[in-house]
Formats: structure tokens, C-alpha cells, sequence
């Protein structure tokens, strides 16, 4: 079976610094990755690539046997499509309302009518536990937790075939953190989708993944299913599992 | 340890050198975007409201202070060689010819162009832009194309009415303060005016406007670094767009005059 999202030897650099060193990743169909590693080891530079947000310095990456590394602007937008991405911030549009954001890739890029899109948009907002009236409001008068959902229901709501999440728990406090992951959970099965997530979080990442790679010094040291990762005998792993300051791996300080 | 000045001058020429080929690069890429569908009406019709209506105020009182005090003080220059008749003239051509145009292009700089690189930029670093990237949306033809095409189009307008409340500004002073007699100054006005003078104008007009939104929109969409790199992405935009006007505003004057 040809894997949904696959990674070989892809680098990046951003001027002497070696942020990704030959990343190599398989996700299959329908399964749910989250790839840990701490704040600055390049995690979210390994999203983006996938995405298509940054142009990798080398290596391929293939969605459904394609590759996406060559492909001009107007056939990635194609690509585009298959994509869901929930930012860490939420990155709502803070000119248009809550409605209007989720109903956005509808309108805008699918040429769905504003009336029916409207419609869509408050299905979605009901499956993130939203209330139509909700849809009115601007993004700016939500809390973080229900930026977060108003996030959710737009990366959905073109039903694509695969999400990205990127720290989708950071800034929450633990119930909400649990909500959003319950949510995030649903909706993946809902839409049969496959999933890629990063996090630091390692109650988020035994909740929404299948499988866990860890990320460290710009590369996958360590891929396992989620229960494997508690015997997998990997200090970088363990020291990272138990948040131990002391251990193999050294504090990042540069910002990425 | 001091860096030795030719070491610095070459720094700088370089940094000057990748500004100038990024910014070129970046309005290639604005223009060719806005050449082709989609065109987000809505977001062309909302960027000419806040451009041109919403200038109007401060571009009105600009243009007729401005008015005001050329009548004025070509009044007290003219007076000496009685040469007065010609204060209406000198009125209305240095409006439509220089002062309405230039005078617009940096107040809208400073109210426009500053708007747009900061919201520009803050959607840049909330990750709102890379957010249109992913619902299939080009950030080039959704955001900075229509700001251009906004920009083009409403300059030339403010400036035409820049120029009619500048004139009236002049007619004020020269009938109420200098004792024109008001039919004699409106026929001066009209008589030496020449559709050039109008007509390089809002050329000069269009040229600023997209000068203000393309540096508003390049500053905004280059910003990195939070709060504080939209600061100066919102400095950086108000004083290229203001000196490039300057420039450019010779040039043009040049092409139109010069021979």
C-alpha cells in the first residue's frame, strides 16, 4: 500500500544552521502520527516542509506516491487541497467572523455559495461543540480554548484527507487540553483522515497518536507505537517522556 | 574593535544591492498575480474605501491649507513686480502639476501605508498568511493585489479632488484676504490651465499609489520577530513609500517637461 505522506532524507538549513538532517518518515493511510521533540529542535520547520509552507534544501516528499517537492505554485495550491492545518495560535482572520473563517476555504477556493457555506460552516461549528451564535462573533472576543475549536472546525471543514496539527494543546489549561484532544480524535476518525500532529505534550500525543517519532539534533531518533514508548530504552526518549532536566539531551538556545 | 569604513561602505552597498533585487522581485510577482483571476472584488472595493474615502478628510485639509498659502505667498512675491494677475495661474499649476499629488501620495503614505504593513505584517507573523496558504488561497492575490489595484485606481481620484479644494482654497484668499475680484481669479485659474497640467498629475497620482501599497504590503508580508518587527515594518513602509514618491515625482516630472 502506497503510504499517504512519505519523507526521505529531507534537509533544511537556515544559513549555517542544520535544522533538519535527513528526516525520513512513513504515514499510512488513516493513521495518526505525532512527532515530540522539545521547543526549537525543528519541529514545526518539518511540518511546513510537508506542507509546502518552506521549500526543504533536499530529499523528497511524496503525498499519495506524488512528489511535492517540484511542483509550481498553482499545483501546490491543488495539493493544498487534500490539507487540513491547525496552527499553534489558531491564525484566525481577525477581520472576518468566526463563521466567515471557518466557511473560508469553501468560499474562497472552492466557489461554494456564501448561503450553503454558511450552512457548512455551522454543521462544523456543531461538531467542535459550537453554537451557531458563536458563528457571529469575531475571532478576538473567543478565549483561547475556543479560538482553538473555531481553528479546528475550519481545518475540517473541507473534509481533507489529511491534518496537520501543530501544538494544538500549547497555552491550554489540562480539561481544555483534554477537550481539544477528545475533538481532535473524533474528527480524524470522522473523516477517516490521516493525521500528523507535533507536540511537546506527552498526554496529547498517547491521546491522538497512533504512532510516535521523536525528533532530536535533526533527525527521527526513535519511531514506535504508542505503547512501546515507555520501554523503548532510548535515554533521549525517557529523559524527554519523564521531563527530566538532566539527561542526554541539552537545553536549544537559539530560537529556529 | 571598529569595523574599517570600506568594509562597512561594501556592506552596506550589498544590503542596499538584495533590498532593491528583493522589493523588484516581490512587484514582479504582486503585478503578475494581479494580472490573472481570481479577483477578489469585495476585498478591491473594501481597500478602496479605506484608501480613498477614508483619506478624504486629511487629504481635503491638506490640499486647501495648501491652496490658502500658495495664493498667499505668491501674493507677496508677485506684489513686488505687480505681476499679481498671475497669482491664480501659479495657483493652480503647482497644485495639479506638484503640490496635490505629492502632498496626497505622503499623507496617504503616512495613513495607508502604515495601515497596511501593520496588518499585513501581523498577519504574518499570527500565521494567518501561511493560514491562506493552506485553505488554497494565494496570499499574493488575496491580499496584496487588490491593495494595488486599489491603490492605482484611488489615488488619481483623491488628487482630482485634492486639486478642485486646493483651487478653492487659493480662490478664498485671492477674493476674500487679497481683494481679487472673483470672476477674473476663477477665468485666470482656467484660462492657462492645460489639460498637461492635470493630466501628469494623476499620472504622478497612479505611480504613488502603487508605490504606497506595494511597500505597504512588501514591509507588512517581509515582517518577522512579533511586535516589534511590525513596528518597524510599519516605519519602513511610511519612509520608502515617502521617498520614493519624492523620486519618483521627479522623474515623472521630468519625462512630462523636460523637453
Amino acid at each position: 500500500m502506497t503510504p499517504k505522506i512519505s519523507l526521505r532524507g529531507v534537509t533544511k538549513s537556515f544559513g549555517d544552521k542544520r535544522v533538519l538532517r535527513g528526516i525520513d518518515l512513513d504515514v499510512a493511510p488513516g493513521e495518526s502520527v505525532v512527532v515530540i521533540g522539545g521547543s526549537g529542535t525543528g519541529k514545526s520547520v518539518l511540518l511546513k516542509c510537508i506542507l509546502g509552507l518552506m521549500q526543504p534544501d533536499s530529499g523528497s516528499i511524496k503525498i499519495d506516491g506524488e512528489e511535492t517537492t517540484t511542483l509550481s505554485d498553482s499545483e501546490r495550491e491543488h495539493v493544498m487541497r487534500k490539507f487540513g492545518m491547525l496552527f499553534q495560535g489558531g491564525a484566525l482572520f481577525d477581520s472576518l467572523r468566526v463563521w466567515q473563517n471557518v466557511a473560508f476555504g469553501p468560499i474562497q477556493s472552492d466557489g461554494m455559495a456564501p448561503g450553503k457555506a454558511h450552512e457548512v460552516a455551522i454543521a462544523k461549528l456543531g461538531n467542535v461543540g459550537l453554537t451557531p451564535e458563536i458563528g457571529e462573533l469575531f475571532p478576538s472576543e473567543l478565549s483561547g480554548g475556543m479560538q482553538k475549536r473555531v481553528a479546528l472546525a475550519r481545518a475540517i471543514a473541507r473534509e481533507p484527507e489529511i491534518i496537520f496539527f501543530d501544538e494544538p494543546t500549547t497555552g491550554l489549561d489540562p480539561i481544555m487540553a483534554d477537550v481539544i484532544n477528545e475533538l481532535i480524535v473524533k474528527c480524524v476518525s470522522d473523516l477517516g483522515a490521516t493525521a500528523v500532529s507535533i507536540t511537546h505534550d506527552m498526554a496529547s500525543a498517547r491521546k491522538i497518536g497512533h504512532r510516535i517519532a521523536m525528533l532530536y539534533d535533526g533527525k527521527l531518533i526513535w519511531q514506535g507505537a504508542v505503547g512501546e514508548i515507555d520501554h523503548c530504552g532510548d535515554p533521549h526518549v525517557e529523559q524527554f517522556i519523564h521531563g527530566r532536566a538532566e539527561g542526554p539531551i541539552q537545553m536549544q538556545v537559539r530560537k529556529l | 574593535m571598529s569595523i574599517p569604513l570600506v568594509t562597512l561602505l561594501g556592506r552596506m552597498t550589498m544590503a542596499l544591492l538584495a533590498t532593491i533585487g528583493a522589493v523588484s522581485a516581490f512587484a514582479w510577482r504582486a503585478v503578475e498575480r494581479t494580472a490573472r483571476p481570481p479577483y477578489y472584488r469585495t476585498q478591491i472595493l473594501r481597500q478602496m474605501l479605506e484608501i480613498g474615502y477614508y483619506s478624504l478628510p486629511v487629504v481635503g485639509l491638506t490640499a486647501i491649507f495648501t491652496g490658502m498659502v500658495l495664493a498667499l505667498q505668491s501674493y507677496t512675491g508677485f506684489a513686488r513686480f505687480s505681476a499679481e494677475s498671475a497669482i491664480p495661474n501659479v495657483v493652480v499649476v503647482s497644485l495639479t502639476r506638484e503640490l496635490g499629488p505629492v502632498l496626497a501620495g505622503l499623507m496617504v503614505a503616512g495613513r495607508v501605508g502604515a495601515a497596511m504593513a501593520a496588518e499585513i505584517g501581523t498577519m504574518r507573523v499570527t500565521e494567518q498568511i501561511d493560514a491562506l496558504r493552506t485553505l488554497s488561497t494565494d496570499p499574493f492575490k488575496y491580499l496584496v493585489a487588490p491593495r494595488l489595484i486599489a491603490g492605482v485606481i484611488t489615488l488619481p481620484i483623491l488628487v482630482l479632488v485634492a486639486d478642485i479644494i486646493g483651487v478653492l482654497g487659493g480662490f478664498l484668499v485671492g477674493v476674500y484676504k487679497l481683494d481679487f475680484n472673483d470672476a477674473t481669479y476663477l477665468r485666470n485659474t482656467i484660462d492657462f490651465l492645460q489639460f498637461q497640467d492635470v493630466f501628469s498629475g494623476l499620472v504622478k497620482a497612479a505611480v504613488f499609489g502603487f508605490l504606497i501599497t506595494l511597500m505597504g504590503c512588501y514591509h507588512g508580508y517581509t515582517s518577522k520577530g512579533g511586535a516589534q518587527g511590525v513596528g518597524l515594518a510599519t516605519t519602513n513602509a511610511v519612509v520608502s513609500a515617502s521617498i520614493l514618491i519624492l523620486t519618483a515625482n521627479y522623474f515623472i516630472t521630468e519625462a512630462f517637461f523636460a523637453l
